[in-house]
C-alpha cells in the first residue's frame, strides 16, 4: 500500500494535472492519512474545479473528519452535477442515517440502487438502515412471527408482501439453495414496480395491474395488491401464469385484510 | 434485414388487438424495427419496455429463477408483453386489454427467429 502510494504521488509529481489524485487521495483517506488526503484533494480541485469526483473525494475526507455540514453542502452541490452521481448519494445517505434520518438515508440509498443496482454495498446498506429504522418492519413482526399468508400453498417460501420501498413485510420466498432471499427480493421488487408504474403511465393504459414473467427457473408474478404495497409470487416453471395468477389473487386478498388489520 | 423485421412485426400487428410491435436493443432500448399504429410513440415504448424488462431481470435474478424469457404487463388501458432473443434485442408488442396474448406471443416466438 506505501508503495502504491509513492507509486501515485511519483506519478502526481511529475504529472500534476493527472487525474491519479482521485486514487491517491481516496487511498490516503482510507489509511486514515486525512491531512494528506485533503492536501491531495485541494491540488486536485485547482486542477479540476468542475470534476464531480474531486468534490466527493473532498466530501469523503470531510465527512471522515466530523465536518458533516460541509461534506453535506459539498455532496448536495455534486447532486446538483449528477443527481445520479453513487459517491453523493451513498454519503448523503450516510450523514442521513448518521443524524437519525432514516427516511433521508432510505431515499438516498435508494435512489443510488436504482443507478446501480449491482452495487452490493447498496443492498447491504439498505438492509442496515431499515433493520434500525425507528418504527421501520423491525418493529413490525417479522415475517416468521406473522405468517401472513398462512395456509396458502408456498406461504413461507414463494410469497412475499413488501411495502413500496422495498421493506418485508410478510411472506418468504426462499432461494434455489433454500437460502432465504426476502430481503434481496424485495429491494429489487420497489424498484420494478415503480418502472412498472411508469411505464403503464407513460404509454397512457393507466394503472398497473400486474406483471408476469417467465424465467429460466421459474415464474414471477409482481402486483400492487393495496396502496403502498407489493405482492411477488415465485414458482418452479411447471406452475402455468394462468394458475399463478390465481394464486396472486387469492394472496393479495389475503394481503389486503392483513393490511387492514395492521391500520386497526 | 430491417425488411425481413417490418414483414414479421406487420403480422403481429395484424392480431386482434395489436397496436404495434418493434425489436428494440434490449441495452438502451432504441428502436431497431417497429409497426406500429398511428399515435404510438415507438422511441417511448423501446426505451421503457427495455427498462422494464432491466428491472424485472434484477427481480427474477434476485429471486434466484434465472434471466427472463417472457414478460408480460397487464394495466387497466392496455398490455405490453416483451420477449428477448439471444441476439440482444427484445421483440415487444404493445396492445389493448383486448389484446389476445396467446397468440401475440406464438408470433413473437416466430419473430425471435427471424431475428436470430
Amino acid at each position: 500500500m506505501v508503495d502504491d502510494i509513492e507509486v501515485m504521488t511519483a506519478e502526481l509529481v511529475a504529472n500534476p494535472g493527472s487525474l491519479i489524485f482521485l486514487e491517491l487521495g481516496e487511498t490516503l483517506r482510507r489509511r486514515g492519512q486525512l491531512e494528506s488526503a485533503v492536501r491531495v484533494a485541494l491540488t486536485g480541485l485547482e486542477h479540476y474545479p468542475s470534476l464531480l469526483d474531486a468534490h466527493d473525494l473532498y466530501a469523503r475526507i470531510l465527512s471522515d473528519v466530523g465536518d458533516h455540514q460541509r461534506a453535506r453542502q459539498v455532496w448536495t452541490q455534486v447532486l446538483h452535477g449528477n443527481r445520479r452521481h453513487l459517491g453523493a448519494l451513498k454519503g448523503l445517505a450516510f450523514l442521513c442515517f448518521w443524524s437519525g434520518d432514516a427516511d433521508g438515508a432510505l431515499d438516498h440509498l435508494e435512489t443510488a440502487l436504482a443507478v446501480n443496482p449491482a452495487d452490493q454495498s447498496i443492498v447491504q446498506a439498505l438492509q442496515t438502515v431499515r433493520a434500525m429504522e425507528p418504527h421501520s418492519m423491525a418493529d413490525a413482526p417479522t415475517p416468521s412471527a406473522e405468517p401472513v399468508f398462512a395456509g396458502l400453498d408456498g406461504a413461507e417460501r414463494g410469497i412475499l408482501l413488501v411495502d413500496d420501498r422495498g421493506r418485508v413485510l410478510g411472506g418468504r420466498l426462499e432461494g434455489a439453495e433454500g437460502a432465504d432471499v426476502s430481503e434481496h427480493a424485495a429491494a429489487y421488487l420497489a424498484g420494478a414496480a415503480q418502472e412498472a408504474t411508469r411505464t403503464a403511465r407513460m404509454l397512457d393504459m393507466g394503472a398497473w395491474h400486474w406483471v408476469v414473467a417467465e424465467s429460466e427457473a421459474g415464474n414471477i408474478h409482481a402486483s400492487a395488491p393495496a396502496a403502498g404495497s407489493l405482492l411477488l409470487i415465485v414458482r418452479d416453471r411447471g406452475v402455468p401464469a394462468g394458475r399463478l395468477t390465481m394464486l396472486a389473487e387469492r394472496a393479495g386478498h389475503t394481503a389486503r385484510k392483513w393490511l387492514d388489520g395492521q391500520q386497526l | 434485414m430491417s425488411e425481413r423485421f417490418r414483414g414479421v412485426l406487420e403480422r403481429m400487428t395484424r392480431i386482434g388487438g395489436v397496436r404495434g410491435a418493434l425489436v428494440v436493443t434490449a441495452d438502451d432500448g432504441l428502436v431497431v424495427a417497429d409497426a406500429l399504429m398511428e399515435g404510438i410513440r415507438g422511441n417511448a415504448v423501446a426505451a421503457l419496455a427495455a427498462n422494464l424488462m432491466k428491472r424485472f431481470n434484477r427481480v427474477s435474478n434476485a429471486a434466484t429463477v434465472g434471466g427472463l424469457r417472457f414478460l408480460h404487463l397487464q394495466a387497466d388501458g392496455g398490455t405490453l408483453i416483451i420477449v428477448p432473443a439471444p441476439t440482444g434485442v427484445l421483440v415487444v408488442t404493445i396492445g389493448g386489454p383486448e389484446m389476445n396474448v396467446g397468440l401475440a406471443r406464438l408470433e413473437m416466438l416466430r419473430a425471435i427467429e427471424v431475428v436470430e
